[in-house]
């Protein structure tokens, strides 16, 4: 019955809220011919207003000799020296670290297979091996320091944070507004005042990767939490379980995996900060990167950030595999191994401690220059031949799409882009798009900065349109095939912690300094995301489901768009709206090649104090495009699902 | 199971074997040396410019005074702020910055100047040289608007693009293209890089480019980028931003050095205070380390041992 009367009303409201999307779009060019050019708000390169000077004079308020923020930087600091001390520097009055390579190895591979199952254990051996033969130790045990000690203050943060917006709505609903902000507000605008707060050394730098990195594990444990079954619950209740009993024994056990997937994604995004971090003096691999780039050594850049990928991937997969791996005591015969392991591994210790071999890592058998010499090669030949190719895309894409959007969203006056945005999202979203949009609308405009944002506004939908067309693609054929996805993977880790700033000097060179060229660096950090969620929402959809469609002759493209897209619609969203978020952490990077606008502000204000107020008001409209953009998706998203989809109906 | 125990035992026994031939850690320790001299905090902006005069200070510091240098690697604002907290006592090459001047040295009175490194700061607008060939008068600011078709882009809507830098630098472009009424368009590229790798392509594929730039840059040994005379500098033609339609002023690139340090009575003081040179021997360094691929230290070393008149007119000997 429910069905029928479902079906029903998609018949009457589909068609309706296209039409009325249709007429509002017609109104808007028509009206944009009209008003062009009046109230649209611009604002020059170096021009500021009130509040961007408000700003600017209120910047040192919460300065350094504050008892609490010194706390926190001593702690830090303590405890990221002590982890280099162990791993990269020279340490104890003696010319090494307390470990050396070989008992890093050890150690590792040996926590991998404890944790995880022995093929881990070689990845990470091998992969530890490869960043040593890269010429790269000690840069990689300085990242792997930092990143650790960031990974772990974030768990310890955000693990109780989750639970608790698990367990409480309200809390819920501040933690999603504040995890938003935390993730799209672009690190340049707290990483000069961070060093006022936690001064120049590890505490800031921590800090800065701490923040950026800990909302995916808050977010992922309360959804976890959040999804174990009420039944559940309820069976623990009704047997006499306290609260704390209930948490530790059904909730937590029961939202493990996802939990680890959080987990994973906080390592991932720790990883991706290193370049930013080297910026406020962090140690390691990001170092490398920049002093590379300073000269536009594509080659070393590139090899340096391989070893961040190869770290990355180890990090990803013995957790992936913690995560997997079954809850349960060890047998006899796993415990003697087990022992023999740690005998084996004390002893790669006590070596590392004693001989220079085992301490220092062999430099006669590098291959990193060779990596930087390949890498250089291949980015040159293909500048070469496709050069004159991709200025052409870039040109058709540039005067095709992207000029008359922009156009039209920087030439309409402001109230106009109010009126049509706010209308558009409640068409889609209802109530629950339009007052978001409103608001955000509105405060966009205090920002000051309104016709940056718009230009930001109109290559962040581009963007995220080709991101998630891409995501979709790649999504449905890596969830349909277990090859695919096997070899997709380790593409996509890089893609991901690939740091950004390694393939924008071939990009320049592909498509010179323009807003395109941010947007394709965009389209290769965002696509990854969007497609590992939509490969694992396909994945999830139940065998039987696929097999019935199959069973009746459905076509792959039938199976596809009437079964598994449909039931993986859930997924889908999320990954429309991390591809989003993933989107507009880019915007400060695109700054940096030519995309102008938001990002440049950002960037401006962290390299200009007389900027810096305007800067942060930029990084505040990014935020609040994010959230409008986001919740407007949320809600038509929200008012699709209320209905079963036409999928279900045949 | 025994074949996996034996062949850990087999492993074991062959590491220690090999291993127990190998060198002991700290058997070659090397005696420290620690004078009067201590411990520096010098700020290492992201330009190789600044990255060849911090190598020949700290080489020179370490080998002659047998200080300790820690090196920091900091964006100028940052490193200003460096000053406050102490977390930096030298800055060896700075570009202007009247405002943070006036901040931290007059203000703050936390940071003090050390002097002129010897080095000449120039700014402006620059072409390839392939165009100075083509077009002779393009260095002349009044012929830009005959060539402003040449400059047209994806991104400078309709009219000539000029491509400015990155936002650390000082730029007055936009008023100079208003207020010498050129048809042009500024476009940020946001970043050094992006300018570099943008008159790479323009040189090589003879591609017309007209962007900020400037000197000392190492940038130069790879392509001689020819400079546009803009309406010549006077002093006081700048002073209204919005108003301005004169070339760039020459910079005298200064040395600063924290108020703590410079009262700390150390001889790298002096050093620093006294370290001067030119243009030429800046850029020879940092050719050294950006073109030959030496390390910061390998450069100073063999710059140390080809000039140490100079080194020795520094340290005052």
């Amino acid at each position: 019955m429910a069905s029928i009367t479902g079906s029903v009303e998609i018949e009457v409201r589909r068609p309706r809220r296209s039409v009325v999307v249709g007429v509002v779009l017609v109104v808007w060019v028509a009206a944009y011919f009209v008003l062009r050019g009046i109230d649209t708000l611009v604002l020059g390169g170096q021009e500021t207003t009130a509040l961007h000077r408000w700003l600017n004079d209120h910047r040192d308020d919460v300065g350094q000799g504050n008892v609490f923020f010194d706390a926190i930087r001593i702690a830090v600091d303590h405890f990221v020296v002590l982890l280099q001390n162990l791993v990269s520097q020279p340490s104890f009055d003696r010319p090494v670290p307390a470990i050396g390579w070989l008992g890093v190895v050890a150690i590792s591979a040996y926590c991998a297979w404890a944790f995880g199952n022995w093929k881990v254990a070689v990845l990470t051996a091998a992969g530890l091996g490869f960043v040593g033969v890269q010429g790269l130790w000690q840069e990689s045990m300085d990242t792997l320091a930092l990143t650790v000690a960031a990974v772990l203050l974030s768990l310890l943060v955000a693990i109780p944070l989750g639970i608790w917006a698990g367990l409480s709505d309200r809390a819920f609903k501040v933690a999603t507004l504040v995890l938003d902000l935390m993730q799209t507000l672009p690190t340049f605008v707290y990483l000069a005042p961070l060093t006022l707060f936690f001064a120049i050394g590890p505490a800031a730098a921590t800090i800065a990767t701490l923040i950026y990195a800990a909302p995916p594990a808050v977010r992922l444990t309360a959804h976890a939490i959040r999804s174990v079954p009420p039944e559940s619950v309820e069976a623990a209740r009704s047997l006499g379980s306290t609260r704390g009993q209930t948490l530790t024994k059904v909730l937590l056990p029961m939202s493990r995996s996802t939990v680890v997937v959080g987990i994973n994604q906080t390592i991932m995004a720790a990883l991706s900060m290193v370049t930013v971090a080297a910026l406020i003096d962090a140690p390691g691999l990001g170092q490398t990167v920049l002093k590379a780039l300073q000269t536009l050594d594509v080659g070393v850049a590139f090899n340096a950030g391989l070893a961040i990928v190869v770290l990355a991937i180890v990090l990803d997969r013995v957790t992936t595999a913690a995560g997997d791996r079954p809850w349960r005591t060890a047998n006899r015969r796993r415990r003697i191994l087990l022992a023999a392991g740690g005998v084996g591994v004390l002893v790669a210790v006590w070596f590392s401690r004693t001989y220079v071999w085992a301490a220092e890592f062999p430099s006669q058998i590098g291959i990193g220059s060779q990596i930087a010499k390949v890498a250089s090669d291949v980015t040159n030949w293909v500048q070469d031949v496709f050069g004159g190719f991709t200025y052409g895309v870039r040109d058709a894409v540039t005067n095709g799409l992207l000029n008359p959007l922009e156009a039209l969203l920087t030439g309409s006056p402001w109230w106009l882009v109010t009126v049509v945005v706010v209308a558009l999202a409640a068409v889609l979203g209802g109530w629950r798009g339009a007052v978001p949009a409103a608001v955000c609308l509105g405060l966009l405009v205090a920002t000051g900065v309104w016709q940056d944002s718009m230009v930001t506004l109109a290559s962040t939908l581009l963007a995220t349109v080709v991101v998630v067309a891409v995501g979709l693609a790649l999504g449905v054929w890596a969830g349909r095939n277990r090859r695919v996805d096997v070899w997709i993977r380790p593409v996509l880790d890089a893609g991901q912690t690939m740091p950004p700033f390694v393939y924008l000097v071939p990009f320049l060179a592909l498509f010179g300094t323009s807003r395109f060229t941010a947007i394709a660096a965009a389209v290769v950090f965002a696509v990854p995301v969007t497609t590992k969620i939509v490969a694992d929402g396909i994945k999830a959809v139940p065998v039987a489901t696929v097999e019935a469609a199959n069973s009746v002759g459905s076509s792959s493209w039938q199976v596809i768009s009437k079964v598994q897209l449909p039931v993986a619609r859930r997924a889908i969203t999320l990954a429309v709206n991390q591809g989003l978020i993933y989107v507009l952490s880019m915007v400060v990077v695109g700054g940096l090649v030519g995309a102008g606008a938001l990002g440049y502000d950002v960037a401006a204000g962290f390299a200009q104090s007389e900027l810096y107020g305007k800067g942060l008001a930029a990084g505040l409209a990014i935020v609040l495009l994010g959230v409008m953009l986001d919740r407007i998706t949320q809600a038509a998203a929200r008012r699709t699902q209320n209905f079963p989809s036409r999928g279900d109906k045949q | 199971m025994k074949k996996l125990r034996y062949a850990g035992v087999l492993t074991a026994v062959a590491l220690a074997l090999t291993g127990c031939g190998g060198e002991k850690v700290g058997a070659d320790k090397p005696a420290a040396a620690g004078k009067d001299c201590g411990t520096f905090n010098l700020t290492v902006s992201p330009w190789v410019g600044y990255e060849a005069n911090a190598a020949v200070v700290s080489y020179v510091a370490t080998k002659d005074l047998g200080c300790k240098v820690v090196e920091k690697n900091l964006k100028e604002e940052i490193a200003w702020q460096g000053f406050s907290t102490g977390e930096v006592d030298v800055n060896l090459e700075n570009w202007g910055h009247e405002d943070l001047k006036q901040k931290y040295i007059t203000d703050d009175k936390v940071a003090v100047e050390a002097g002129s490194t010897g080095v000449k700061g120039v700014i402006g607008w620059y072409v390839p040289p392939w165009m100075a060939k083509q077009y002779p008068d393009i260095t002349d600011w009044k012929s830009l608007n005959k060539y402003a078709g040449l400059f047209k882009t994806s991104e400078s809507g309709g009219k000539g693009q000029l491509l400015d830098g990155d936002p650390s630098y000082v730029t007055n472009d936009e008023a100079l293209v208003k207020n010498l009424s050129l048809n042009y368009k500024v476009v940020q590229s946001g970043s050094e890089t992006a300018l570099i790798q943008a008159f790479r392509d323009a040189e090589k594929n003879k591609k017309p480019l007209l962007a900020y730039f400037y000197e000392p840059q190492w940038f130069f040994n790879e392509v001689k980028l020819v400079k546009i005379n803009l309406p010549a500098y006077k002093t006081g033609c700048d002073a209204v931003p919005a108003k301005v339609a004169c070339d760039y002023p020459p910079y005298d690139l200064d040395k600063i050095v924290s108020k703590k340090f410079a009262d700390s009575g150390s001889p790298a003081y002096d050093l620093v205070k006294n370290f001067k040179w030119t243009n030429e021997d800046q850029n020879a360094v940092a050719r050294m380390i950006a073109v030959d691929k030496l390390t910061p230290d390998a450069a100073a070393e063999k710059w140390v041992k080809d000039n140490q008149s100079t080194v020795n007119t520094w340290l005052g000997k």
